[in-house]
């Protein structure tokens, strides 16, 4: 047994040196200094105040997905859709706030009505999703992706015709809301406490929730043997809806948060590639719900660090997901290679 | 039009062929060893088959058939022994080099290309030029299906086309390449009776064209019908040979060997009628069973008994709500639950373990803990691990199982994992079908397994189990049917049924006999 | 508007249908082996980057197209390698690489960013594009849509009219029964996975090279493309002259939204843009709807005629992928 432990470490270890090795020659194929590079992105994340609050406020969204995509992968689901989710979350607390915005009422209830609706918003859009392949019989991935792109032209279309900002729609948005409508921030930073809260919250909630509980364990049975799960009783297309609504309320209210902690309007793109990242994430942890958090900051890490590439190398700041890519990409490698390593012997 | 550069190299093919070698061959097995992990599947096979002969092979589930057919015919290497063909020792390589020596294996399931035509499956695989020469394939096709007076439609899809015509598609597109053995496994599971004749001819005509046939079979009065010489396996041994005329008690005793003395049966009281059947009625695309009768009292074992593919499967899942049925009624405890859905099936007291036990009955990647909270009604939202894990460490010392609860249940041996399949049953019960409950496993496993099911039985339970174990169905049941090609006996008396009377019902012979009043 | 302004739009169609018809093509072929791709929305960008970066650093177009080639057919050997030999899900691996590559794309291309550089010239036929309608509708467009034209047609030749092709199908509908017959089913398995990728490698470079000439980026539209075509795969049911045809129906909506944008000012320009995505992927639905078991049952309570002309619509709609798609093949 622990010889296996150490095989196993030796491969992830691996990888990701690996990984840092072809990631170190792109650099040096561009003619970026590689170990300054490194350096600068250390620093672009954890250099000051300002950038550890950001590193955290990238953080939470990206905790959310992930989370989502643990649960609808223990059921055996690819729920590409998350992006699309996530905006419809932000589109419906949205639609929430503008109805509210003038209403007679205390923002603190306002803001909680608009939660509420990012993460119906979310649900509803993953509901669609598992309505299309469960009834449709189209392949989850498809409909995810067709409802991604549903979702974009939707948010276009509020914000460039009924929701446009007074005079001409504009890519940077809808109109932005009433201070008093803010997600309440650490006074000087963006960063919203009440988001972070919540979303470690509910990482929480879904480590217990498939670790402990009699519906994360039907949900696993499903996922590895649906035929196995329905001859024991588990009703299995209800169980996959059921990750598909848990799934798309969490990137629903990813997306609420974006819209009322960060950016205080609905924009175009505004799920910001966070359901892919959250994809990532999950198959870089093997589904291991205990090690999303920490590998989640280290990818918020990667992407508010790079940043700091591009102002100081002019590179691209898409330099953090190609090393994000990367990593998943060889360690899923690696566990095959692993897998046939230790089958020889 | 093809080309004539195309029709020139055609011919050349087929002129080298017939010049290369000539249309017949002659087969023979020199001492035959094949072993898989403790299972000896063939144990010094010596058979020698001339050209020109139907030859039958014949024996149980288990005896070694298949595994010499697959020998034979490339799939797998012996381990020790030769084949020679003509006299001249050969190594097979592959099913692909078996056919370019000239040896062509006709699956019990055609292993050909459903969603395309039945030109396309002709083609496919033959070697030529880049084009498909499809035409002239056409052609060829037409001239070899009116020599065994087939008639099957080119353009239609093989997945459209009966059992019997992909038969006679893969019967001439194996004479096209060339095949002069011709090895036929099962070929009449799920044929009609004028297939057959067209089948049984065609083979006699390949016969008289000096190619060689080999015939495996369960069913005995095809075989006798047919072939010239039978040679009987059983346990991995060739235990037998015989010529024309044949004797039906000769090769049962072959097959199924000396009738055993049946230990004693548990007799389990005459009580209510807990599950009746009537008029059952259930059918797939290969078999039809029709107007099942049959009342199971309280605590009854009913063995289901024939070979594969008979319908006793398809019949069982019927029964517990997991087939599609066509008519009839099944009444449990007063309840008709025909058409219902399996979750219903549950609620009134049916479980169904299947045979495939990873596939369908345990969840790969779960351990023991986890299937025995699984397996139970879930109480409150969250897990009480402790007490699961003591649950399954009763049912763990319970049942026997040779493994602790944190471990997966792939790495449990098969008799183990079926102990565990049995553990994870809900206390009362009023009806338990088991498919297969015993095959694979060992003597004590087999005996303690059975040891819980007659618990059961006194508690109240019902069974009905599928079996291809003679001894077993004799020794458990209190009542067998036998199944063939969809029909049923019906219900009869284990205690007066022996082996070899067995053996005949389930070889297809002795069915008349029953109709004039026998049985219970 | 006038008949010239029509015919030049749409002969502009298919044009920009050339990258998606590559695209598909490639997919078809891979798809009919048995194995996804489904990194075809980065392979894309990576192609279109790397075609352009290649054709500008060396001013020779024809090497730009090599290098999208020899760039799909990488990726594609990676994802052969996973599937094949590391018996990895496809899916999971072929997702990654789409972000990779695309993310590869974004970062590698800055140096050539908005740079202008060689482009396709156009070629018309000399006497078929004066044929009336026809050749301002097919011959008066460049080389690489012409190839697009001649990649339909041999794919669909070589997959239904000879014997590998036969050969292919049949690997791709059950590897077992392939394998019997001769076939070296995995060896197969790669080499159709590098040939499709790089086909798909066309993709990039003629959008880079030749539609929308130069690496924009992020602005170059080209995100997307990928997952279309992937969707255009199944709903041209691995046929390529099926898929043909829904990647042409795409390229005519798409441009059908260009023109409708300047009668309908009330909806904005990127809406329509985005809108043929999600149509054809719906389309999907109409793919699979037939086997539902509820479409099933609502069949049999129509009257007989219409359930006649119902069935024969969702039949011809049907696309059945080749049975053994997706799933490693082990010789016993």
């Amino acid at each position: 047994m622990k010889k296996n432990t150490w095989i196993n470490l030796g491969f992830q270890a691996g990888a990701l040196v690996l990984a840092l090795l072809i990631t170190t020659l792109i650099l040096v194929a561009v003619g970026a200094p590689p170990l300054k590079a490194y350096l600068s992105i250390l620093s672009g994340a954890f250099g000051s105040t300002r950038n550890m609050m950001a590193v955290l406020i990238t953080w939470s969204p990206l905790l959310l997905t992930t989370a989502g995509v643990l649960i609808t992968f223990s059921a055996g689901l690819w729920n590409i859709g998350m992006e699309g989710q996530m905006t419809l979350g932000a589109i419906f607390t949205t639609g929430m706030l503008r109805l509210l915005e003038d209403a007679v009422l205390p923002p603190a209830l306002i803001i909680i009505l608009g939660i509420l609706a990012g993460i119906i918003g979310g649900a509803i859009w993953a509901a669609l999703a598992g309505a299309l392949k469960t009834f449709g019989g189209v392949n989850e991935i498809f409909g995810g992706l067709g409802l991604n792109f549903v979702a974009t032209a939707l948010t276009i279309y509020l914000v460039f015709g009924p929701w446009k900002r007074p005079g001409v729609g504009s890519m940077s948005g809808t109109q932005p809301f009433d201070e008093s409508l803010w997600l309440p921030t650490l006074p000087g930073t963006e960063l919203s406490l009440w988001s972070l809260l919540l979303s470690v919250l509910v990482i929480i909630v879904v480590y217990f929730l498939l670790r402990g509980t009699h519906f994360g364990l039907r949900l696993k049975a499903v996922g590895k043997n649906s035929r196995a799960a329905f001859l024991m009783g588990v009703p299995t297309w209800q169980y996959s809806m059921l990750a598909f609504l848990l799934c798309g309320a969490f990137a629903g209210l990813a997306g609420g948060i974006q819209v009322m902690g960060i950016y205080h309007r609905l924009l175009p793109n505004i799920s910001n590639g966070y359901g892919f990242l959250g994809l990532l994430v999950a198959m870089l942890i093997n589904y291991q719900a205990v090690w999303a958090a920490p590998i989640a900051f280290l990818f918020a890490a990667l992407n508010i660090g790079s940043v700091q590439l591009q102002i100081l190398y002019k590179l691209d700041s898409s330099f953090a997901g190609v090393l994000q890519d990367m990593l998943v990409l060889l360690v899923l490698l690696g566990e095959g290679a692993r897998q046939r390593f230790v089958k020889k012997d | 039009m093809p080309s004539p550069l195309c029709l020139f190299h055609g011919k050349l093919f087929t002129i080298a062929l017939a010049f290369k070698k000539n249309k017949t061959m002659n087969v023979e097995l020199k001492d035959i060893h094949k072993t898989f992990g403790a299972v000896h599947a063939n144990v010094g096979i010596d058979l020698v088959i001339p050209a020109g002969t139907i030859q039958g092979i014949l024996g149980e589930n288990g005896a070694g058939k298949s595994t010499l057919m697959k020998i034979l015919s490339g799939f797998i290497r012996a381990d020790h022994g030769d084949i020679l063909l003509d006299g001249r020792p050969v190594v097979i390589h592959s099913p692909a080099n078996a056919i370019q020596h000239g040896i062509g294996m006709l699956h019990q399931d055609p292993l050909d290309f459903p969603p395309m035509r039945v030109i396309d499956n002709f083609i496919l695989g033959r070697k030529g030029s880049l084009l498909t020469g499809q035409a002239e394939a056409s052609r060829e096709f037409k001239r070899l299906a009116e020599q065994f007076s087939f008639s099957i439609d080119l353009e239609s899809y093989v997945d459209a086309l009966t059992v019997g015509e992909r038969q006679q598609l893969e019967i001439l597109r194996l004479i096209w390449l060339g095949a002069r053995v011709l090895i036929f496994d099962e070929p009449t599971t799920g044929i009609s009776a004028a297939q057959k004749m067209r089948l049984f001819a065609a083979l006699r005509l390949l016969a008289e064209q000096g190619k060689t046939i080999l015939f495996v079979s369960h069913k005995l009065e095809d075989v006798e019908g047919l072939c010239n010489r039978i040679a009987v396996l059983r346990q991995g041994h060739l235990v037998g040979e015989a010529d024309q005329p044949f004797s039906t008690k000769g090769l049962v005793e072959m097959m199924f060997g000396r009738p055993v003395s049946v230990g004693e049966r548990n007799p389990c009281g005459v009580g209510d009628v807990t599950v009746s059947l009537s008029k059952l009625s259930v059918e797939d695309y290969r078999l039809k069973v029709r107007d099942v009768g049959l009342d199971v009292h309280c605590g009854e074992v009913i063995g289901l008994a024939g070979m594969e593919g008979s319908g006793q499967a398809l019949f069982l899942r019927a029964v517990g709500g997991m087939s599609h049925t066509v008519g009839g009624k099944i009444l449990v405890n007063g309840h008709n639950l025909i058409g219902r859905s399996y979750q219903v099936f549950k609620k009134h007291g049916v479980a169904f373990l299947p045979a495939a036990r990873l596939e369908e009955g345990l969840v790969p990647g779960l351990n023991l803990t986890e299937h025995f909270i699984l397996a139970e009604e879930p109480k409150g939202f969250f897990i009480n691990w402790d007490k699961g894990r003591l649950l399954a460490q009763e049912r763990i010392k319970d049942f026997n199982v040779r493994g602790t609860p944190a471990n997966t249940v792939e790495s449990l041996s098969g008799g183990n994992q079926q102990r565990a399949l049995l553990a994870l049953l809900r206390v009362q019960l009023a009806l338990l079908l088991l498919e297969h409950p015993t095959r694979g496993l060992d003597i004590e496993s087999t005996i303690y397994i059975w040891s819980k099911l007659k618990e059961r039985c006194q508690q109240g339970t019902s069974i009905l189990f599928i079996s291809s174990d003679l001894e077993e169905l004799l020794q458990y049941s209190d009542r067998v049917l036998v199944f063939f090609s969809g029909k049923v006996t019906p219900p009869l008396e284990a205690a007066s049924l022996t082996t070899d009377k067995l053996g005949e019902l389930i070889g297809g012979k002795g069915w008349t006999e029953l109709s004039s009043g026998k049985g219970a | 508007m006038e008949m010239n302004t029509l015919l030049i739009g749409l002969a502009g169609v298919l044009a920009t249908a050339a990258p998606v018809l590559f695209a598909v093509i490639g997919e078809t072929i891979t798809e009919r082996a048995g194995i996804i791709n489904l990194s075809l929305n980065g392979t894309v960008i990576l192609s279109a980057m790397g075609g352009f970066t290649v054709a500008y650093k060396t001013g020779s177009v024809p090497l730009g197209f090599l290098a999208g080639m020899v760039i799909g057919a990488i990726v594609a050997l990676i994802i052969a390698f996973s599937s094949i030999t590391l018996k990895r899900s496809q899916v999971a691996v072929g997702f990654v690489l789409a972000l990779l590559c695309r993310d590869l794309a974004y970062f590698l291309g800055v140096p050539v960013l908005n740079q202008s550089g060689p482009r396709l010239p156009s070629l018309s036929i000399p006497i078929l594009k004066d044929i009336p309608v026809i050749g301002t509708l097919f011959f008066k467009q460049d080389l690489i849509t012409y190839l697009s034209y001649l990649v339909i047609f041999l794919a669909w030749w070589w997959i239904f009219h000879t014997r590998p092709g036969l050969m292919l199908r049949g690997i791709g509908e059950r590897p077992a029964a392939a394998f019997v017959r001769g076939a070296n089913v995995n060896r197969m398995r790669y080499i159709y996975t590098i040939i499709g990728g790089a086909i798909a490698g066309l993709a990039g470079p003629t959008y880079s090279l030749s539609i929308k000439a130069g690496w924009m980026g992020t602005q170059s539209g080209l995100d997307g493309i990928g997952w279309i075509a992937l969707s255009i795969a199944i709903f041209g049911g691995w046929n390529p002259l099926r898929a043909a045809f829904g990647a042409y129906l795409f390229a005519f909506l798409q441009w059908l939204g260009l023109v409708l944008q300047s009668k309908l000012p009330g909806v904005p320009t990127q809406v329509l843009q985005v809108a043929p995505f999600p149509l054809m992927i719906l389309t999907l639905l109409l793919v699979n709807i037939s086997d539902a078991e509820w479409v099933e049952r609502i069949l049999a309570a129509m009257p007989e005629k219409p359930r006649r002309w119902m069935m024969k619509l969702l039949r011809a709609l049907r696309a059945s992928p080749p049975a053994a798609l997706g799933v490693p093949f082990e010789s016993e």
